[in-house]
């Protein structure tokens, strides 16, 4: 019998569907049920970031980096904080410092909650979620306390953070961090062993460690494959060098691998918190100069020059020297960087945002050819993607 | 080679380092570049358009310098200049924990070769900023828009796209379909210059107070 061609038949999936983790649109040319070539069509969250920055003063354009990867807001502010603080020059006092690696750790657990659940809500297990959630709301109640936002912060400010902590938070903090290893332990209960869960991930998506790197991947997603590169270690920034942490790395590449790191960091990111809770030290957490940062409230009813700086930052904003420079934090999903040309005015000129995920969204294509399409929901929602900062 | 050797901890180059390793890319690279030098603890090296495929070739194959992974590519847009986008490549060398940035001008309307079959990571990144930029990229596999809308016109990170955009969008209730229209402002832009007034009154008290010194008023 002579062989017959048959045509591939193209399939849409999303943008609207549970499973691609907001809008993605999937365009996938199917062999049967094989998937032979996966087109991602991103950009249906696309709000011009970069764009809205290149308008708006340094610290105007602090917020929208929360509206990036929404999951973890403060991360993403870190890097922007850092990338003017590097430009100007100044130094972060180190109850700051201690303040704000604490938070980015509450962050990094805030983002694999949601990731690791809604991964295997995906894959069939729907308690994961509901318990997760509960941790999460509970984990929002400290960013609300702190700056007054559950999602979008903007606490995180050039020369510091905005407001100190309230009194008790700390404690609270230190309780929280004795129940959540339990959260843990329950999760991988469910999830490490089971027989479900492990043939929906095991052997599924594999990256090697070589195509990780040429994918532009990092973080669990590129230590799932094997990459020892965590930049808290390598590139440590603030207070991250004094900090005892490890760094987790996987063997397999697979979904199953990348779910491991994942829970494995979460519990390093409690060691941190832990670390930061004993040995936060007392004094201001906003650099003392006001030609950056605002005056105090209490200042400013009795001080001209301290109303009229208030007055100055708020307006005009400050002006950034002239110069260009490339700054990374490890963010939860991997290297968020920052791009930052500045031509001397209180506005960026041009503000390029790396986001992790963009290049994992890339990556899809290869990750899922030749698996059945039930393994594509899989492998999205192992990669940790978040349309936010992918679409910009 | 072990995970420990891989990652030694919190190794952030040294300076010398650093110093010895723009040494090396500049005799690596030789003629094919214009300009190397150290900024803030990266290597920031220029070259011509027609170089892009060679430079990034002997930076990603030289076994000493190593630059395993493209982190980010991008351009900015200056109008003024006579070459008017700044393509920007972004590399990290995890070997030797060091990032290095590309820099190379390019004019309106000229191709640049893509580098897609050197890093993967470059292929939506060239989407990207072809874009945002309408810089073409010759030998790119699969050159098309990726961020905006399907049959989007223009391209709207050049200086001179307006910050609105040209057109909007709305669900046509009659048509029942989403529409496009020019846009209409209900209230005119508002775009503050806070710079002028200030910049103005520095120069005043410059000039008649001789006890100020040149950093007041900023």
């Amino acid at each position: 019998m002579a062989e017959m061609q048959i045509k591939p038949i193209t399939m849409n999936f999303g943008p609207q569907h549970p499973a691609a983790h907001g809008v993605l649109r999937l365009v996938l040319e199917m062999d049967g049920e094989i998937i032979e070539r996966a087109d991602p069509h991103v950009g249906l969250l696309h709000r011009g970031t970069e764009k809205l920055i290149e308008h708006k003063t340094y610290l105007q354009a602090l917020p929208y980096f929360d509206r990036l990867d929404y999951v973890s807001p403060m991360n993403q502010e870190h890097a922007w904080a850092l990338s003017i603080e590097k430009a100007l020059g100044i130094d972060v006092p180190r109850r700051a410092q201690f303040i704000r690696v604490m938070y980015c750790e509450i962050g990094r657990i805030l983002n694999h909650i949601l990731n690791l659940t809604t991964f295997a809500i995906d894959v069939g297990a729907m308690t994961p979620l509901l318990w997760g959630f509960e941790e999460r709301e509970e984990l929002m109640g400290f960013y609300e306390r702190a700056c007054g936002a559950r999602l979008h912060a903007a606490y995180f400010r050039p020369g510091g953070v905005h407001q100190d902590l309230p009194d008790g938070l700390l404690d609270e903090l230190g309780d929280w961090v004795k129940t959540f290893p339990a959260f843990i332990d329950d999760l991988e209960t469910l999830l490490t062993n089971n027989r479900i869960f492990k043939q929906r991930t095991v052997d599924i998506g594999i990256i090697s460690k070589d195509d990780a790197l040429d994918f532009g991947m990092t973080g669990p997603c590129l230590r799932g494959s094997g990459v020892a590169w965590d930049l808290r270690k390598t590139q440590p920034y603030d207070v991250y060098s004094e900090m005892d942490f490890d760094i987790p790395v996987g063997k397999t590449g697979d979904c199953y691998a990348r779910y491991l790191v994942r829970v494995e960091e979460m519990r390093q990111s409690l060691r941190i918190i832990e670390q930061c809770i004993a040995e936060m030290p007392a004094g201001p957490v906003l650099a003392e100069n006001n030609k950056v940062t605002p005056p105090s409230r209490g200042e400013m009813k009795n001080s001209m020059e301290a109303l009229i700086h208030h007055f100055k930052l708020y307006t005009e904003g400050f002006h950034v020297p002239e110069g260009e420079d490339y700054t990374a934090v490890e963010a939860p999903k991997g290297e968020f960087g920052v791009y930052m040309v500045s031509d001397g005015s209180n506005k960026p000129y041009r503000c390029k945002i790396r986001a992790p995920g963009f290049y994992f969204m890339a990556a899809v294509d290869h990750l899922s050819r030749g698996h059945m399409l039930a393994d594509s929901v899989a492998i999205i929602g192992s990669l940790d993607i978040v349309f936010g900062e992918i679409d910009r | 080679m072990s995970v420990d050797d891989q990652m030694q901890e919190g190794n952030v180059a040294e300076p010398s380092k650093l110093a010895m390793m723009a040494d090396h890319v500049r005799q690596l690279l030789g003629a094919s570049v214009t300009h190397c030098e150290l900024s803030k603890g990266q290597i920031v090296v220029r070259a011509e358009s027609d170089q892009i495929a060679a430079v990034v070739k002997s930076l990603r194959d030289d076994r000493h310098a190593a630059f395993n992974q493209l982190s980010d590519l991008t351009a900015v847009d200056y109008p003024e200049r006579p070459e008017r986008f700044e393509m920007v490549y972004q590399f990290l060398s995890m070997t030797n924990n060091m990032r290095l940035r590309l820099l190379v001008p390019v004019g309106d309307g000229q191709a640049v070769a893509s580098i897609t079959d050197l890093y993967s990571s470059a292929n939506w990144a060239e989407r990207e900023v072809w874009d945002m930029f309408g810089i073409f990229f010759s030998g790119h596999p699969d050159l098309r828009r990726l961020l905006t809308d399907y049959g989007f016109e223009g391209h709207p990170l050049r200086k001179d796209f307006p910050l609105t955009g040209h057109v909007e969008v709305r669900y046509d209730d009659t048509l029942r379909r989403v529409v496009n229209e020019p846009v209409q402002l209900v209230q005119e832009f508002r775009d503050f210059d806070f710079l002028s007034p200030w910049e103005g009154m520095q120069v005043q008290i410059d000039a008649g107070d001789e006890k100020s010194s040149g950093k007041s008023g900023e």
